[in-house]
C-alpha cells in the first residue's frame, strides 16, 4: 500500500498538505483501521474524499464571507421578529407560542453563526440599519403597516422565511465537503423551511390566505404563489420544472404545482443583496 | 454477502489502477481523478439493495428513503384514516404527489446505477388510525431531513448537492407541517431543532437503521459503514 508515499509525493509541491488534511491524525488512522473492514479497494475512493475536503473545498475566508452572508439575513430576520414580538397589539395572544418559537430560533441563529466565525478566526459582521417596510430607512415601503397590520406582518414574514430558504440553499455549493460548516448551514436552512411552513399554515388558517400551502407551488410562468406581486423577485426561478437534466412535467407527468413544490430552488448571493438591500436593508 | 463483496473487490481493482496510473502527476487531480473512476466503476447497482458508494451511493440512499415515504403516503390515501379533514386530505395528498415525484426523479436520474425497487412492511401502521398515520408521517419526514443534511457533506458534485438541497428544504416543510398537524405549534420542537436552532441531522447508518425497520428489503450501505 503506497499511500503514505502519494503523501510524500504531495508534500514535495505541496508542503501543506498535513495541514490540509487536517484533523489528518484522525483521517489516516481511520483509514488504516477500516481499511480492514471495508474492502482494500474501497481506498481510492476514501482518499479521494479526504483529499476533496482538503483542496476542494472553498478557503476559509470563502466560508467566513459566506458564514457572514448567513448572518445577516439573521440579523434581519431575528430583528424583523422581535420588534414584532414587541409592538404591543400586533402579535395576538394567540400567536405569541408559535411566533415566538420562531423569534427564538433566529436569536439563537445569530449568536451561533457570530461563534462559528470566531471560532475560524474571522470578524462577525455588524448588524445592517433595517427599514422592516421595505423603504430603505424612509419608512414608507410597500409595507407601511408592518407592524400594525398582524396580516401583513405574516406575510412579510412568509416572504422572509422563503427567501431565507433559497439563501442558504445557494451558498451550500460554497461549502462542498465540508463536514462542519456545511452541515451546519443545511440544519439551520432546514429550520428555515420548517419555519417557513408553519408561516404559511398560519396564515392558511387565520384566512389571511386561502391559497398557500406550507409548499411553494409555482406555474410555469410564475414563481411568486403569494399574490403579492412586489416580492415576485423573491420567488423568481420558482417556476423551474427540470431538475437534473429531468423535465418533471413532460418526462415524469407531473403537475406544474407538483414539479415546483416538490423542489425549492436557491438563490445567489447578489440575487439575495439586491432584493433586500435598499430596500429592507438601508443601502 | 460473499457475491456482493466479490463485486465489490473487482470493481476497485480496476479503480486502483486507474488510480495509480495518475498517481504522482498532480495531487488534486489523483485525487480527483481517483474518486472518478472509482465513481463509475461503482456504478452499476440495478437489482442491488446495496446504496453503492460515492455520490451514486448517497443519491441512491435518498432514492431509498423517497421509494419509502412514497410508498407510506400512497397507502394513506388510498386508505384515509377515520375522521380525515379536507384540509389534511388535501396537504397529504400534496405530500403524497412530491414523494412519488422525488422517487420518480431519483430513478430517472440514476438510471442503471439505481437500487432495485424496494417493498415496505408497513405492518407497524394502523392506517385507519390518525395518530399511528401522523405518528408514522413525523418519523419519515424528520429522519428525511435528518439524512439529507447528515450525507450533504459526503456529496462531491456541486449539482448533486443543489439538487439535495432543492428537497430538503420540502422535506422539511412536510416535517412542520405534520408537526404541526400532531401538536399545533411544534415545528420546531426540541426533539429535531437543537438549542443553537439547528435541524439534528443523522448518518446514513443510523437513517438506514431507523429504515429498514419498515422495509422488507433490507437496504444496505458497505461503502459508509452501515451493513443491514
Amino acid at each position: 500500500m503506497n499511500l503514505f508515499e502519494i503523501v510524500d509525493e504531495i508534500e514535495k509541491v505541496d508542503p501543506e498538505i498535513y495541514d490540509r488534511l487536517n484533523p489528518r491524525r484522525a483521517a489516516i488512522k481511520n483509514i488504516t483501521s477500516f481499511g480492514s473492514k471495508v474492502a482494500f479497494a474501497a481506498m481510492p475512493f476514501a482518499l479521494g474524499t479526504m483529499f476533496k475536503k482538503a483542496y476542494g473545498q472553498t478557503s476559509t475566508a470563502g466560508v467566513i464571507d459566506v458564514l457572514n452572508f448567513a448572518l445577516t439575513l439573521e440579523y434581519l430576520e431575528a430583528g424583523f421578529y422581535d420588534k414584532g414580538m414587541k409592538t404591543a397589539g400586533l402579535v395576538p395572544a394567540a400567536g405569541q407560542a408559535y411566533v415566538g418559537k420562531i423569534t427564538q430560533d433566529e436569536s439563537v441563529h445569530v449568536t451561533f453563526l457570530q461563534g462559528v466565525i470566531k471560532s475560524l478566526g474571522g470578524t462577525p459582521v455588524t448588524a445592517p440599519t433595517v427599514d422592516f417596510t421595505g423603504g430603505n430607512n424612509k419608512g414608507n415601503g410597500p409595507f407601511p403597516t408592518v407592524f400594525s397590520d398582524y396580516k401583513i406582518f405574516l406575510a412579510v414574514a412568509q416572504v422572509f422565511e422563503d427567501t431565507g430558504v433559497r439563501a442558504y440553499k445557494g451558498q451550500a455549493p460554497a461549502l462542498l465537503g465540508n463536514q462542519v460548516v456545511l452541515t451546519a448551514a443545511l440544519s439551520i436552512h432546514a429550520v428555515e423551511a420548517r419555519h417557513a411552513s408553519a408561516v404559511r399554515k398560519l396564515r392558511y388558517d387565520l384566512g389571511y390566505d386561502l391559497n398557500t400551502r406550507p409548499w411553494i407551488r409555482s406555474t410555469t410562468t410564475l414563481g411568486n404563489d403569494t399574490g403579492v406581486a412586489v416580492a415576485n423577485g423573491n420567488y423568481a426561478g420558482e417556476e423551474n420544472v427540470t431538475q437534473g437534466g429531468v423535465n418533471l412535467m413532460t418526462a415524469l407527468g407531473a403537475s406544474a404545482s407538483v414539479a415546483t413544490a416538490s423542489f425549492d430552488e436557491p438563490l445567489t448571493k447578489d440575487q439575495v443583496l439586491a432584493l433586500l438591500v435598499g430596500s429592507f436593508i438601508v443601502s | 454477502m460473499k457475491t456482493e463483496l466479490d463485486l465489490t473487490t473487482g470493481g476497485a481493482n480496476m479503480a486502483r489502477r486507474s488510480f495509480l496510473r495518475y498517481a504522482g502527476t498532480g495531487a488534486a487531480a489523483v485525487a480527483v481523478l481517483g474518486a472518478a473512476s472509482c465513481k463509475k466503476d461503482y456504478s452499476e447497482r440495478s437489482n442491488s439493495n446495496d446504496i453503492g458508494s460515492g455520490d451514486m451511493g448517497v443519491l441512491n440512499f435518498a432514492y431509498a428513503l423517497e421509494q419509502l415515504e412514497a410508498a407510506f403516503y400512497l397507502q394513506v390515501i388510498a386508505t384515509p384514516y377515520s375522521g380525515i379533514t379536507t384540509t389534511e386530505t388535501a396537504y397529504l395528498t400534496d405530500i403524497k404527489d412530491h414523494e412519488v415525484l422525488h422517487r420518480d426523479f431519483f430513478k430517472t436520474a440514476l438510471g442503471s446505477s439505481a437500487i432495485q425497487a424496494l417493498t415496505p412492511d408497513f405492518s407497524k401502521i394502523n392506517f385507519s388510525d390518525r395518530a399511528s398515520v401522523l405518528g408514522a408521517a413525523k418519523l419519515f419526514e424528520d429522519t428525511g431531513v435528518r439524512a439529507y443534511d447528515g450525507a450533504g457533506y459526503l456529496i462531491q458534485d456541486t449539482n448533486y448537492l443543489l439538487i439535495a438541497g432543492k428537497i430538503v428544504s420540502v422535506e422539511a416543510r412536510h416535517a412542520a407541517l405534520i408537526s404541526n398537524l400532531i401538536t399545533p405549534g411544534s415545528f420546531v420542537a426540541s426533539d429535531q431543532v437543537d438549542a443553537n436552532g439547528l435541524n439534528y441531522s443523522n448518518t446514513i447508518a443510523e437513517v438506514l437503521t431507523a429504515a429498514n425497520g419498515y422495509l422488507k428489503t433490507k437496504v444496505t450501505a458497505p461503502n459508509f459503514q452501515y451493513y443491514a
